[in-house]
């Protein structure tokens, strides 16, 4: 379970704009690549109808498929419903290296999209006209999916950070929310003082809060050009970061629950949990998961690490892609295209997504959405506005995938042991560090 | 009980009074005998422990599949919450995303059906050939079946996915079935078992009044043979009914995904962004889905015990 929060809770890889390096050169592994596919190509194939399989676990593709179809009868979406995390990532690997088998379509994480789009493994869609859609995007999950002129996919959603807490338990104790870090432990202590069973957080070690925790404070442990990695764990936003958690840590404020299990449901639900900083998207999962504490929860924006200051960052996400095996790449593209820059973007918003188009996060529509769940909050202000908040000079790895699988192994010793975070996290990047030159990248430490 | 049991009744006493209990039980006609064994604390308290440890999660299956998403999370899991909503869970499971979960179960019973059917059949043919047929070469299969009990299944479970990719059977039923057509264990039980049930006097007898074989295995061994092929029918459909390494990694369209897959891959959108979480379906489909093999446990009872016991006391 915590494997698939990583890959869950990671945030969007906003990949260096820099190139990747001959290697990653996009347009030469495709078929259609170099010619430019023209619309009416495309709806000639949509005329002449055919089968597109999507691996995609995202659920409100769902009706975005069937709508689709009933738009173009010819075409059948063959959605294959996939879980999340390493299982949709080993299976993604296998099919294109046995060459059989690969999705016409698949879901890849923002973190995943370079790793694939550096071994060849995603087509181009520039040559179908995806790369005029950049403007109708938010500049992170663009980023992340787009290298000089290729595009290899198209942001499906985004998860600006927020901060959501149970306003009932705050209440009860008569503490204040916490609008910067130093008062997020203040409450923590207080919190638990009060009432010994109440945390302010659950904590046992997670590679996609980590390092979207690291993003929010500046640090910038990732650097890559290519093939040339940069990692550093010591620069100065990564000790803002440690410093205050340790405190959390060492006092024992944060409850040892995994995310995404049902402890962790049960503790959203009875107040043993008080807050709970991630992506924007959480409200569809308080809505089902946590039904029993409609009401007493509220979102708030992430916790500034100097009061007044305005600095987010983004927790999970990611795009649709055609992987280069893949056939009927017009319809693929086609489908693609209506899930996630058409029609399906509102079907899919209306269905709890949260979007990665501007035009959806600036509509007047949806930021008055008042969320019931909230007791009636316009919860979406405040994602919109950590979406703008977001420093875009954040990068992942090029094997994020594995660095994210070690990080219990590393920096989850901090969590059971004496060793303390910064420790863990230079142990992180040493075996980080080792792993990559296996792989052949050139590596500075 | 069958017939070689009671030829066998001297060492019944012996196993089920204790060591040197025969001579008190001579002088005491109304001590416990063979029919009413003595009580033994240690032993009751043994048997209960593994009672509670065996009864306790189906209780708690039983009382959480009755409660709703809210109430699962607010009330303690050995008992009953507020809310009684185990008809409303049990129709959500049929009707949820457009009534998937019929599909798996069908899905469950073609593979039981084809699979532990035919596994049966198969070990049934092979076990009566073994038994009471001499050909060369039987020493080498006896030698190989023996060996093949004792490798799991799971551990086969990949070279098998890479032999069937190679054949372009991947991610269709046949992936699961054809595998589950294989069990040494059965083969091996129905082996055993003819050989003790089936005189070969009777089959000379039956060639001497002119029989075919064929005819000779349908209607007289057969018969004969009942009740060890309802042992090994219920092994082979256990082990079809709950397998999930196979399946997990033969498939991929949900649509071919049988109960076991397809319970992980509803609780595992409680681990996905957006994802509906349906811990109370997750419950009562587990419920359900053990239901049928209770039914079929209790239904085929006394065939299952007469035939485990088969083959272990006589000779």
């Amino acid at each position: 379970m915590r494997r698939k929060t990583s890959r869950l809770l990671r945030g969007i890889a906003l990949l260096s704009t820099l190139a990747l390096g001959a290697t990653a050169c996009g347009g030469s592994d495709d078929d259609s690549a170099g010619k430019a596919v023209s619309a009416s190509d495309i709806q000639a194939a949509l005329k002449k109808g055919g089968t597109v399989t999507v691996w995609s676990w995202e659920p409100t593709l769902k009706t975005v498929a069937a709508d689709f179809q009933k738009k173009y009868p010819k075409v059948k979406i063959n959605l294959v419903s996939e879980r999340s995390g390493d299982k949709h990532y080993t299976a993604l690997s296998n099919a294109i290296s046995a060459e059989k088998g690969v999705p016409d379509v698949a879901q890849v994480e923002y973190f995943a999209v370079s790793q694939y789009a550096l071994t060849k493994g995603l087509s181009d869609l520039a040559p179908f006209g995806a790369d005029k859609l950049a403007s109708k995007y938010t500049p992170g999950p663009w980023n992340a999916v787009s290298e000089d002129k290729a595009v290899y996919g198209l942001p499906m959603d985004s998860g600006p950070m927020a901060m959501f807490y149970n306003k009932k338990v705050f209440d009860k104790y008569k503490i204040a929310v916490p609008t910067t870090w130093d008062e997020y432990v203040d409450a923590a202590r207080a919190l638990h003082k009060a009432d010994p069973k109440v945390y302010i957080a659950n904590d046992a070690g997670d590679a996609g809060f980590t390092t979207s925790m690291l993003w929010q404070a500046g640090s910038r442990p990732y650097q890559v050009d290519g093939t040339n990695v940069k990692i550093d764990f010591a620069d100065a936003g990564a000790k803002k970061y440690t410093d205050t958690w340790q405190k959390l840590i060492d006092e024992k404020l944060v409850s040892p629950i995994n995310g995404w299990t049902d402890d962790w449901y049960k503790g959203l639900g009875d107040g043993t949990i008080a807050t709970l900083t991630s992506g924007a998207w959480m409200p569809a999962n308080f809505a089902t998961g946590v039904p029993n504490a409609a009401g007493d929860w509220r979102a708030a924006p992430m916790p500034a690490w100097t009061k007044g200051e305005k600095a987010s960052a983004e927790n999970g996400g990611s795009s649709l892609t055609l992987p280069s095996l893949g056939k009927n790449k017009e319809l693929a593209y086609a489908f693609v295209e209506y899930a996630n820059s058409g029609d399906g973007v509102q079907t899919r918003v209306k269905q709890g997504a949260f979007p990665a188009t501007t035009a959806e996060l600036q509509s007047s529509e949806f930021q008055s959405t008042k969320f019931e769940y909230f007791g009636g909050q316009e919860a979406n202000k405040i994602f919109a506005d950590s979406a703008a908040n977001v420093a875009d000079d954040w990068s992942y790895l090029p094997f994020q995938q594995y660095a994210n699988s070690i990080f219990n192994d590393t920096v989850g010793k901090a969590y059971v042991s004496g060793t303390k975070l910064s420790d863990g996290l230079k142990s992180w990047q040493d075996a980080s560090v080792k792993y990559g030159e296996e792989q052949g990248f050139t590596v500075e430490k | 009980m069958s017939s070689p049991l009671t030829t066998a009744s001297p060492s019944v006493p012996a196993k089920t009074s204790g060591p040197g209990r025969n001579t008190p039980r001579l002088r005491k006609p109304g001590k416990p005998s063979a029919g009413k064994p003595r009580r033994s604390v240690l032993l009751t308290v043994l048997t209960s422990l593994i009672v509670i440890y065996t009864v306790v999660p189906l209780i708690w299956l039983a009382i959480n599949a009755t409660k709703t998403q809210t109430g699962l999370a607010d009330s303690s899991g050995m008992w009953f919450a507020d809310d009684f909503a185990l008809w409303d869970n049990i129709r959500d499971t049929f009707t949820y995303d457009d009534g998937v979960f019929t599909r798996w179960l069908l899905n469950t019973l073609m593979y039981v059906v084809l699979g532990a059917g035919g596994a049966t059949f198969l070990a049934v043919l092979g076990g009566y050939a073994l038994a009471k047929f001499d050909f060369p070469g039987k020493r080498g299969i006896f030698a190989t079946v023996i060996g093949a009990v004792a490798v799991p299944g799971t551990a086969l479970a990949v070279p098998t996915f890479l032999m069937f990719s190679k054949m372009g059977l991947t991610d269709t039923p046949w992936a699961v079935i054809i595998p589950s057509l294989v069990s040494p264990f059965g083969l091996y039980l129905m082996w055993v078992f003819a050989t003790e049930a089936i005189p070969t006097e009777l089959l000379e007898a039956a060639r001497i009044d002119g029989a075919g074989e064929a005819r000779i295995f349908f209607t007289v061994a057969l018969p004969l043979l009942a009740p060890g092929i309802v042992t090994v029918l219920l092994f082979t459909t256990v082990a079809t009914w709950n397998n999930y390494f196979l399946p997990l990694i033969m498939l991929k369209d949900s649509d071919w995904y049988p109960l076991t897959l397809g319970l992980s891959v509803w609780n595992s959108q409680a681990e996905t962004i957006g994802g509906d979480v349906i811990f109370n379906l997750v419950i009562t489909g587990s419920l359900l889905t053990i239901l049928p093999l209770i039914a079929a446990f209790l239904l085929l009872q006394k065939y299952w015990q007469s035939g485990l016991a088969a083959g272990s006391v006589k000779e």
